[in-house]
């Protein structure tokens, strides 16, 4: 299992074929590994990893820290619950540390973010801060180096 | 002005130019090529063997080391020897470190060879050793192995080849290019041919850590062969430290004498700081080794189904990180199959003939690459078949 969503990691697209033959497994085995991953929630999904700049349509995302008064037996999550429901959070974590929540925000433009943080995160009941780290550049997004120079392979032609 | 030919040595003018050389100045002349044709791997050096690099550079104990290498790193040889292969030699005097496992290889000739003993190489191979046997006045003998017997070399082919001048024979599995091994049952029947003869053995095992299927076996192992062999190994291939230069030769006391004394002249020593991370590399790197390993081979099964599905017939090989298909369906000799390949395509393979005659019908393929970029080089080869149909 470790193998295969290794492989599918780097490349979510590889076929059930080409899967079982780097597996060493049969097509129909593969198939019923990633049906029981998926049905047991291990596979969660599957997504596209997109350079917004060569789309065309630049996009900025932030990390917004949110500290948060606790709620009496359900702590943070009534806050998580609340922060989640806005298409533009991408992720939220609960941290350890100097604050509670931890949102990835994208938008068209910083003052897309600033308005949403100023109107939506902050005005929130339970949320006492906020801060905004916007993303300047990204040098390695999911395990993939983002920059082609680093990527250019040096090795020489050796028999 | 200097007639430069007039003054050169003969033997280094008449040693046969890499003919590799010129297809790939032209890969690398044109832009957005995809290589397959790399021999070492794609993997980093694993991260505690740079750091201790590194910390060898801080403190700045950059200085020679003994001759034969540092007496640590021979004594972490030798359990590595005994721990992976089950064979004994002592630090002390039966082990060697050098400049990577060619110079290994280069010693072992010039410790050996005189003007006119046969030295027979086992075909398709590493290109180095006919052109060092060469430099030695030595005359190289090769001896093909064929992809019917899996590029084993038989002991009937051995026995065939044999004559009252033979001093050397080099024997190279897990093997470049076909990817062969040798088994512990092929190892006896050439041992068997062996023992009775005062013919000493190059075992270049530099691909030892990398075989699929069943660990792999020293021709040192076998009974009676350890007094005959001079067992080369080194870090590239498997702890991926190609550019650190380092490797070994473990053999026979009287020999290591002499490899050990040219060795002194040419070169000194090893590379210090590539001494003390190799000394980590045996220690604590045994899982790193293992992980790649299983990377290798799922690609393995990977290209070697892609060449068969696509009409290339592809032996399966058991070794190292290259497969062998051949192209003789094409009706193209391997040097216009990847020259065509490289024009039309843009994709780099290595023509089979590189590796000796016996290799001629064949490309070797390197699968040292990430599953994706193999995926593309794969797609575009297939495209090229199809289109060389149509024509």
């Amino acid at each position: 299992m470790e193998q295969l969503i290794r492989l599918l990691n780097e490349n979510a697209r590889l076929s059930n074929a080409q899967l079982a033959v780097m597996l060493n497994k049969t097509e129909d085995e593969v198939a019923n590994m990633i049906l029981e991953a998926e049905r047991q929630g291990v596979i969660r999904g599957y997504h596209v990893l997109v350079d917004q700049e060569k789309l065309g349509t630049p996009q900025v995302t932030a990390l917004i820290e949110l500290q948060v008064t606790p709620k009496r037996d359900r702590g943070f999550e009534v806050v998580a619950d609340a922060v989640m429901q806005y298409a533009e959070v991408e992720s939220v974590y609960l941290m350890s540390g100097s604050y509670d929540l931890l949102a990835v925000v994208t938008g068209a433009d910083f003052k897309d973010i600033a308005f949403f943080v100023a109107r939506k995160l902050a005005t929130l009941d339970g949320v006492k801060s906020t801060a905004t780290h916007f993303i300047l550049s990204r040098y390695k997004d999911r395990g993939v180096v983002m920059n082609e120079e680093e990527t250019v392979d040096r090795r020489s032609p050796i028999l | 002005m200097i007639d430069y030919d007039r003054i050169l040595s003969k033997k280094a003018v008449r040693l046969r130019p890499s003919g590799i050389r010129k297809f790939f100045d032209i890969a690398n002349s044109m832009e957005g090529v995809i290589s397959l044709g790399v021999g070492e791997p794609d993997f980093k050096t694993p991260w505690q063997v740079r750091a201790a690099g590194i910390k060898n550079l801080e403190r700045g104990e950059t200085w020679y080391s003994a001759n034969a290498g540092l007496a640590e790193l021979r004594e972490e040889i030798s359990r590595y020897l005994h721990r992976r292969f089950r064979l004994s030699y002592d630090a002390k005097d039966e082990i060697m470190v050098t400049v990577g496992g060619s110079e290994a290889i280069d010693l072992t000739v010039r410790a050996l060879v005189e003007p006119g003993d046969e030295v027979l190489i086992v075909e398709p191979s590493f290109v180095a050793y006919a052109p060092i046997v060469s430099l030695m006045d030595g005359v190289p003998v090769a001896i093909p192995t064929r992809a019917e017997n899996d590029f084993r070399l038989t002991a009937e082919e051995l026995r065939a080849h044999i004559t009252p001048r033979t001093k050397l024979l080099v024997f190279p599995f897990p093997n470049n290019p076909t990817g062969a091994v040798m088994r512990r049952e092929h190892l006896e029947e050439i041992a068997a041919v062996l023992r009775d003869t005062d013919i000493i053995v190059l075992s270049d095992e530099i691909y030892g850590e990398l075989t699929y299927g069943a660990p792999h076996v020293s021709l040192a192992s076998i009974e009676g062969m350890q007094e005959r062999t001079v067992l080369v190994n080194g870090f590239s291939k498997a702890y991926a430290m190609t550019g650190w230069r380092l490797g070994y030769a473990a053999g026979p006391k009287p020999l290591l004498r002499q490899m050990l004394k040219i060795h002194q002249y040419a070169v000194m020593c090893a590379p210090t700081t590539s001494q003390y991370a190799a000394i980590e590399a045996l220690k604590n790197c045994d899982a790193d080794i293992r992980k790649m390993q299983q990377e290798y081979d799922m690609r393995r099964r990977f290209v070697v189904f892609s060449f068969n599905k696509m009409g290339l017939p592809c032996f399966e090989p058991q070794g190292a990180f290259y497969v062998f298909p051949s192209i003789a369906s094409t009706g193209l000799t391997s040097q216009e199959f990847c020259e065509q390949l490289l024009y039309h395509k843009k994709v780099a393979v290595v023509p089979g003939d590189a590796f000796g005659e016996s290799g001629e019908g064949y490309i070797r393929v390197s699968y040292s690459y990430s599953i994706n970029h193999l995926m593309e080089a794969l797609r575009l080869i297939e495209e090229f078949l199809q289109e060389l149909d149509r024509r």
